[in-house]
């Protein structure tokens, strides 16, 4: 009897959970969305733009007609920028918003935290500008939208090599991050296999202040080029003691640099610098030219003047096209379904370029090398992979 | 050579801040016998109120100059000498007559308390924010060593505040008092010592040393946000153990000690990453020699 009590208490509870699982599933007029983003912290600038390119796309379906006869709803949560957010917020966006998929993070950091979650639920997860490949790797709900730091490795290895005619590359890495460890990883790699030479290799750990022990030593090995794989805020910290410890190798970095504060903290100690990225906004590609446009027009600075967007900006509006391009291919939100028509993309239309999701479930694009002039973020070069 | 000359400056450059933040904690200690973690989160709003206080300040010179910069250190000092004392009057001293681990545990809870309230939108947010420049600055160069006009500033003003420190502590009545209550408390209360008023004094004093090391703090790698405090704190926390907690010379030497450890492994490839891990190891080491500090006195505990 008592067994029988049991059995039919736990078929009820499950019943219970199917029909509010499928509620929120099938639930509302509205297709739910789940971003996750670093609004604040030290990477608050990469997720605001993130955001703002993600927003400004799902404003443009809905005033379209939105998707399949349904608006788009954005649920956005912010990760502060720090470990462990990323987790609580996606779980949350999956379990109590039941949201069809998840956009983000720029950091590859977080995005790894989230992945998992993701792919354990069967929720399709796309990030706009996560470059270390580990991400992807996770499992077959995973996808970006970008390049790999792979492939950003390689061609930073040739711009060194080549455009900075370096031979000795002292590299400064950032051990608490992964997009760092990476990032170094495959460029020392491609380095050493073009007849370079990695003469120096020190860390720091990212909320330092101090970085005048690491510069010095890198000093004193001489080397002809620096490479810091890292981002913005320790970026600007790291050049301007470097310039006062009176260093004069080039310094370069990859696009974890591309940020109005890394101007603003760096100041004329950022000038003359190179990174690479995914998208200039000075392209004179027309599809850049109308979003440039389009995003002045919505985003303000906040001393009120139009804001220029960046890579990040792009990248978070191709998130949502790309993703809205595979619901409209299936015809339904179904998380499995999403997931083989986001796998089958080819040459969809973005801003940041053509993307093609291929079978690790990467975007092959071209990539560009910036410079830092007058304040500036100037195109270089454009690099087809 | 000229690599360690380098790194010997770089350390002390850093050490003397260290030791600054230090003399606060081992001041607080020397009197309430408690540490009060919120000191280093006391160095974060010294940073930022000269943040705030630099664009009106300097506005009226022109640009960076000597005396905008002492305004602002001054002022700044001054504001956290004030939250210093409103953090032991509203947090500590009506715990003052309970057991030592409920202070200790509201201190950490203060700390914690500043950091995320200063990572609110509305407060100061959680970007890092670029400081402003307080000084010209300019580098001095011998040979392939070079020093900043700052770091010497910074050092020169390190040693001043001791001595300062120092008269205060062994030449004025407040001072005195400080040295009774700290050798027995109720003694010094019998012999018509004001201990509520000496005991804000205490903090007022060591909240502004962490503020004028906050400013120096922010103007050597000048990125502030709420969480900047944690790392010098926990450094000079363990420079006040290591020179002997409650002692304010062996604070000094082990700021001093600590900045200069970190700094050579940090400067070493392949070390770099296990820099923290060196200069805590070394802390273990010297307690198990002496586990009272360098300059510490052995204490015996009265039953």
């Amino acid at each position: 009897m008592k067994t029988l009590t049991l059995c039919l208490a736990s078929v009820a509870v499950v019943g219970v959970a199917m029909l509010t699982g499928g509620c929120k599933k099938s639930g509302g007029d509205t297709i739910k969305v789940g971003e996750f983003a670093s609004l604040t912290g030290k990477e608050a600038t990469f997720g605001n733009s993130s955001h703002e390119g993600t927003l400004l796309a799902v404003e443009e379906i809905n005033a379209a007609g939105g998707l399949l006869g349904r608006k788009i709803e954005l649920l956005t949560e912010d990760t502060q920028s720090k470990p462990g957010e990323s987790a609580t917020v996606v779980n949350k966006l999956i379990s109590r918003d039941g949201v069809v998929a998840i956009l983000g993070e720029v950091a590859s950091s977080r995005s790894l935290e989230a992945a998992p979650i993701c792919q354990q639920s069967k929720i399709p997860m796309i990030s706009p500008s996560s470059t270390n490949p580990k991400v992807t790797e996770t499992g077959d709900y995973i996808f970006r939208v970008c390049f790999t730091d792979i492939l950003q490795g390689k061609i930073l290895a040739n711009f060194a090599g080549q455009k900075l005619q370096a031979k000795k590359v002292a590299i400064f890495t950032d051990v608490k991050s992964d997009y760092s460890k990476g990032l170094a990883k495959y460029f020392k790699e491609r380095f050493i296999a073009a007849g370079g030479q990695i003469i120096a290799e020190l860390d720091f750990n990212s909320g330092d202040k101090d970085f005048k022990a690491q510069i010095t030593a890198i000093k004193s090995a001489n080397p002809d080029a620096i490479f810091i794989p890292a981002y913005y805020t320790e970026v600007a910290l790291i050049c301007i003691q470097a310039k006062q410890l009176g260093v004069t190798a080039p310094i370069f970095g990859g696009d974890g640099w591309e940020s109005e504060d890394l101007v603003k903290i760096g100041k004329d100690a950022v000038e003359g610098t190179y990174f690479s990225t995914h998208c200039a906004s000075e392209s004179p590609d027309a599809r850049v030219k109308t979003f440039v446009e389009t995003y002045r027009k919505r985003w303000k600075n906040s001393d009120g003047t139009p804001k220029t967007p960046d890579a990040m900006a792009m990248l978070g509006h191709d998130t949502v096209k790309v993703l809205a391009g595979a619901i409209q291919r299936v015809g339904n939100t179904e998380g499995s379904k999403v997931r083989d028509a986001l796998a089958a993309t080819k040459d969809f239309d973005c801003v940041s370029g053509r993307i093609t999701i291929d079978a690790k479930r990467d975007a092959t694009k071209p990539m560009v090398i910036l410079q830092v002039k007058g304040g500036q973020f100037k195109l270089v070069e454009t690099i087809n992979p | 050579m000229d690599w360690f000359l380098q790194q010997l400056i770089n350390g002390l450059a850093l050490g003397s801040i260290y030791a600054l933040v230090a003399l606060g904690y081992t001041m607080v200690y020397g009197v309430l016998r408690f540490i009060n973690f919120a000191h280093s989160d006391v160095l974060m709003l010294g940073a930022f109120a000269a943040y705030f206080l630099s664009p009106a300040l300097q506005r009226t010179g022109s640009g960076p100059s000597i005396i905008s910069a002492f305004l602002i250190v001054v002022i700044a000092a001054a504001i956290c000498a004030v939250i210093g004392m409103l953090i032991e009057f509203l947090a500590y001293r009506p715990l003052r007559q309970r057991p030592k681990l409920t202070v200790l545990i509201t201190a950490i809870g203060v700390s914690l308390f500043l950091e995320y309230t200063g990572q609110h939108k509305a407060v100061f947010g959680a970007n890092t924010k670029p400081f402003p420049k307080l000084l010209p600055e300019r580098t001095i160069e011998f040979g392939t060593v070079s020093m900043q006009s700052n770091d010497i500033v910074i050092s020169l003003v390190t040693v001043l505040l001791l001595a300062g420190l120092w008269l205060i502590i062994q030449h004025t009545r407040s001072g005195m008092a400080m040295r009774a209550l700290s050798f027995n408390e109720q003694a010094a209360a019998l012999m018509g010592v004001n201990i509520n008023r000496i005991i804000s004094f205490t903090f007022g004093l060591g909240s502004a040393l962490a503020a004028v090391a906050g400013v120096f703090y922010a103007m050597r790698s000048p990125g502030i946000d709420p969480l900047m405090g944690m790392k010098p704190g926990l450094y000079a926390f363990v420079a006040a153990v290591i020179g002997g907690i409650g002692n304010l010379p062996g604070a000094v030497l082990g700021g001093l000690l600590l900045g200069l450890l970190e700094t050579f492994a940090g400067g070493i490839p392949g070390l770099s990453n296990y820099r923290d891990g060196i200069a805590f190891a070394i802390l273990i080491l010297i307690l198990l020699f002496r586990p009272a500090g360098l300059l510490g006195k052995p204490q015996i505990e009265k039953v």
